[in-house]
């Protein structure tokens, strides 16, 4: 299906989705600009993660309408697929793989080159080349997240998705990170990043959006959020009556 | 085909690195075939005639481990999620571990038939008889226990789930399979193994193009 580029590559329109009978996500409705940037936050249980899932085809809305790079999230999840990568709280991989054996299953499954060379620079990327052939087991938590972007680096997206990319990393890896985004959007790729450190989250991103109690609370410059936004973030949930 | 052959080359590496976890099962295979000699009682006609049902039945009890623990890696970490987010076709990822499940359902039968032999007494007449039936038998395990493993492998109680959904599907497996082995042990006077083995035959024709197309239904949100 041909691609309008003048289309934004993420478009929510009154998207609701529910864990049971407690809602995650109320009337979500968003406009991502193709090559944008765009910083997520919320405090936990805000809908950050429920909706980067969503986004990345990963959950099913239950309300409302979502379009990633022209795909519907409903009817034609796999197109959307094709063009995301989700870092996700989970690090997608088997532990008892090595961590090129792992990059070789999902480069093999999605037609990729899967030979050794190509995969051991991607693992030199993330800082993983010397461990490449120890079983991910093996790892400790800010290897396993870098496994998993190397995972994402691999898919080459057109729209990536970052679900706390700061979380285990030691600074190195934080600084890999700031590298990252930038790196991604020369590449043309719309990064979503859903994150905690506001002003480290808001120097990377050109637009923020922050989510209270699963609603779109706030969206402006990224550069006002930590301010305006921090706010809504900080303030304490009114208690129930 | 390219996708199909990554996925089985994936779950052949898990099987391989888990193959102590084989060895296991095959233990607790061996262990039913000694059970069911106790519980039959010192008769050894008694044995050698049911020594095909006591076979099957094995494998079949082994075949609920074996099956649950082939998707344990697959839910450490969320690893099957992954492959699906790639995206992968849902259809090679069931067909990968399908033919694993039946590489490694069909080897334990063959490595249960000497157990079979000494306990029992009971020596098949046609060993390549059973041989085939023992692939054909596994293949009709695995194609809808796969399915339903990676259904329960989803769920908290899983270790009951399994063999609630599983066996009474295989009935007709376990059936057929138990005829055609008696037959090709003790004889087959009356021509009938040929139905059974169409019988079984049958049964991997339509449950395996089926749960392939259901197995995204099960694992895909």
């Amino acid at each position: 299906m041909p691609v309008d580029e003048a289309a934004p590559a993420i478009e929510t329109v009154g998207l609701g989705r529910r864990y049971g009978r407690a809602w995650a996500l109320v009337d979500v409705s968003l406009s991502i600009a193709r090559g944008s940037t765009v910083l997520v936050a919320g405090k936990n249980g805000s809908g950050k993660s429920t909706l980067l899932r969503v986004l990345g085809g990963a959950l099913s809305p239950d309300l409302g309408t979502v379009r990633v790079e022209g795909h519907d999230a409903m009817a034609d999840r796999q197109g959307l697929r094709e063009n995301v990568a989700l870092l996700s709280h989970y690090i997608y991989a088997y532990e008892s793989l090595s961590a090129l054996e792992n990059l070789q299953v999902g480069a093999r499954l999605i037609r990729k080159p899967a030979d050794r060379q190509r995969l051991l620079e991607l693992l030199s990327e993330v800082g993983l080349a010397q461990r490449a052939d120890d079983p991910v087991q093996t790892f400790s938590a800010g290897m396993k997240k870098r496994l998993a972007f190397a995972r994402l680096l691999l898919q080459e997206p057109k729209v990536a998705l970052l679900d706390e990319p700061y979380a285990q990393l030691d600074p190195p890896g934080l600084k890999f990170v700031d590298q990252l985004v930038p790196r991604l959007k020369a590449g043309g790729a719309t990064v979503v990043v859903a994150e905690h450190l506001l002003e480290r989250g808001a120097e990377l991103c050109d637009r923020g959006i922050v989510l209270e109690r699963g609603r779109v609370a706030w969206t402006g410059p990224a550069e006002r959020l930590p301010s305006e936004g921090g706010l809504i973030v900080s303030r304490t949930a009114p208690r129930a009556a | 085909m390219i996708g199909l052959w990554a996925a089985l080359q994936k779950d052949l590496l898990l099987t391989w690195r888990s193959r102590a976890r084989a060895v296991a099962v095959f233990a607790f295979g061996s262990t039913a075939l000694l059970l069911f000699s106790f519980a039959s009682g010192p008769n050894t006609d008694a044995l050698r005639r049911n020594a095909g049902g006591y076979l099957w039945l094995a494998l079949l009890l082994s075949s609920t481990l074996s099956l649950a623990e082939s998707f344990q890696a697959e839910m450490e970490q969320r690893a099957l999620e992954g492959l699906l987010l790639l995206p992968a076709d849902a259809r090679h990822l069931y067909f990968g571990k399908a033919i694993a499940n039946w590489l490694q359902l069909a080897a334990l039968g063959l490595a249960l038939v000497p157990v079979m032999v000494v306990l029992y007494n009971a020596t098949p007449e046609r060993l390549a008889a059973l041989v085939g039936i023992i692939v054909l038998g596994t293949a009709g395990l695995s194609a809808p226990g796969t399915l339903h493993a990676a259904l329960a492998a989803q769920v908290r109680g899983r270790e009951v789930l399994l063999p609630l959904l599983f066996l009474p599907l295989v009935v007709p497996v376990l059936l057929a399979a138990v005829k055609a082995t008696g037959f090709v042990m003790h004889g087959d006077p009356m021509g009938q193994l040929g139905s059974w083995l169409v019988l079984l035959a049958v049964f991997n024709g339509i449950f395996w193009p089926l749960c392939a197309l259901l197995f995204s239904r099960v694992v895909d949100e």
